[in-house]
């Protein structure tokens, strides 16, 4: 148990080789993988969210933490079959059309992976056709879209209507983030949430899905 | 040195709710007390009211012209709230906020510029996306110096915003600035530079301290206009004394008339 712990602390602390190390020794050891990712590297994670909503730990500490989860992530997925892998859901996310914006995206893709979401990435200056195509072939249950301008925000309203056009809208859960966004707007474009910060968009991601992590 | 005051912004709650509400006499207000401290510009941005953009931005520039003479900043990404804010400006040179090297934004915000004969915040961006590095910077910078001043639009009036980016999410974000602001300065001596601050503390406690720094940094490379919050009376007495450090306070009379001010009374 106590290396679960130290596994754990590891992810926390940030020590890209000290999460690999581990996570490897467990593995010559026979530890089941998914066990060292529930109660080692997620685990771990989990803690991270928590302080960082407490304003306990920072931006550059998150990234260097889920960047050594990522390391011990890589050595047991090979070990794990894709259909076993353990799964929250899956959210397919995107920067608007127009819209360049990557970092605050990133950062919430970085966050829900690390409390169990599958995440489809796509980038920024992503047309509503693009999000179209990634929820056909992803079959995502949310999709997740940043804007950073003003300018572009209303192409989060015209990826919704074209989700409504392609019959999609009752498949997926939409929900918004970014600097001139808000619940107002979010509600006025008919989007299912809205995300004030990282944390705030995956605990919303969790109460969607209807499970916790 | 150039202050652009900030605060009338509609993504700011207060604003937001006095916009809504037509509140003329707190819109007025925070006009007033950024001009009465030391802001030489107004920025007027109402960009979140996405469905009625122009005619909010028609109220803003009004109300705040009855309330002060200033010369105003119209920032919008929309060139219909842009000029709609143009045709009103009474008070001195406007200034656009912004062009950028992307060609649809470019070939919009041009014709306003020398219609209105404005000033101009040129972001060091392209079709190319997000610049990483000063080089990439630079490589915008020199395109958009090249277009804009054989369009025939005055080096003096063109402001370079290099694109501030945060540290918390890259080593190098703020060095990158410095260099670009370098760079800028030794090739295009005739041109100015602005940025705003707030962007290189994204992330990180104590946002006020890597803000106030920036500033020094950025302005001992070469920055010479801000868009910050004037009423925040530290940012603005260490933007004068920084000045004055770097010789551009002869006889440091205005580091004197902050100090009389009371800006560095604890």
């Amino acid at each position: 148990m106590s290396n679960f712990n130290e596994l754990a602390e590891s992810v926390i602390s940030g020590n890209f080789g000290r999460v690999k190390e581990i996570t490897q020794e467990m593995i010559n050891k026979g530890v089941e993988p998914l066990q060292i990712i529930n109660d080692g590297l997620i685990a771990g994670m989990n803690v991270v969210g928590v302080r960082f909503k407490a304003e306990d730990m920072f931006v550059p500490e998150v990234m260097m933490s889920a960047k050594a989860m990522a390391g011990g992530m890589e050595l047991v997925k090979p070990l794990i079959a894709e259909t076993e892998m353990p799964s929250v859901g899956t959210v397919v996310l995107g920067t608007v059309k127009g819209d360049l914006h990557d970092i605050g995206k990133s950062l919430v893709a970085m966050i829900l992976e690390s409390g169990g979401f599958k995440v489809i990435n796509l980038g920024t200056d992503i047309a509503p056709e693009g999000f179209i195509k990634a929820i056909r072939e992803h079959k995502p249950q949310i999709v997740g879209m940043s804007a950073l301008l003003t300018t572009t925000m209303l192409n989060m309203k015209a990826t919704i209507e074209l989700l409504k056009e392609e019959g999609l809208r009752d498949q997926v859960k939409v929900i918004i983030g970014g600097a001139p966004v808000s619940q107002s707007f979010a509600e006025e474009i008919g989007a299912d949430g809205y995300g004030s910060d990282a944390m705030v968009a995956k605990d919303l991601c969790i109460k969607l899905v209807g499970k916790a992590s | 040195m150039l202050i652009i005051g900030e605060l009338i912004n509609t993504s700011r709650k207060a604003i937001n709710e006095a916009v809504e509400n037509r509140d003329v006499e707190y819109i007025q207000r925070i006009a007033r007390e950024q001009v009465e401290a030391g802001a030489n510009y107004v920025d007027v941005n109402c960009g979140t009211m996405v469905f009625d953009e122009v005619e909010t931005m028609e109220w803003l520039v009004n109300t705040v012209q009855e309330a002060v003479q200033a010369p105003l900043c119209i920032d919008s990404p929309n060139p219909r709230a842009i000029e709609a804010g143009l045709t009103l400006a009474r008070y001195g040179q406007p200034l656009i906020n912004s062009i950028t090297g992307e060609n649809e934004r470019y070939n919009e915000i041009l014709p306003l510029v020398l219609k209105y004969k404005t000033k101009v915040v040129a972001l060091c961006m392209d079709d190319s996306g997000m610049p990483e590095t000063a080089e990439d910077r630079m490589q915008v910078g020199r395109n958009l110096h090249q277009r804009l001043t054989e369009a025939g639009v005055a080096e003096d009036d063109i402001y370079f915003d290099p694109l501030v980016k945060p540290v918390s999410t890259g080593d190098k974000a703020g060095l990158e600035v410095l260099d670009t602001v370098k760079l800028i300065t030794e090739e295009f001596p005739n041109v100015h530079k602005v940025c705003g601050l707030s962007n290189v503390s994204f992330g990180l406690p104590n946002r006020k301290i890597l803000n106030q720094l920036f500033m020094v940094q950025t302005m001992t490379m070469g920055m010479d206009s801000y868009i910050l919050n004037p009423l925040d009376t530290t940012m603005m007495g260490y933007a004068q004394a920084s000045a004055t450090l770097l010789g551009k306070d002869p006889y440091c009379m205005n580091y004197l008339n902050v100090h009389r001010k009371g800006l560095y009374d604890k």
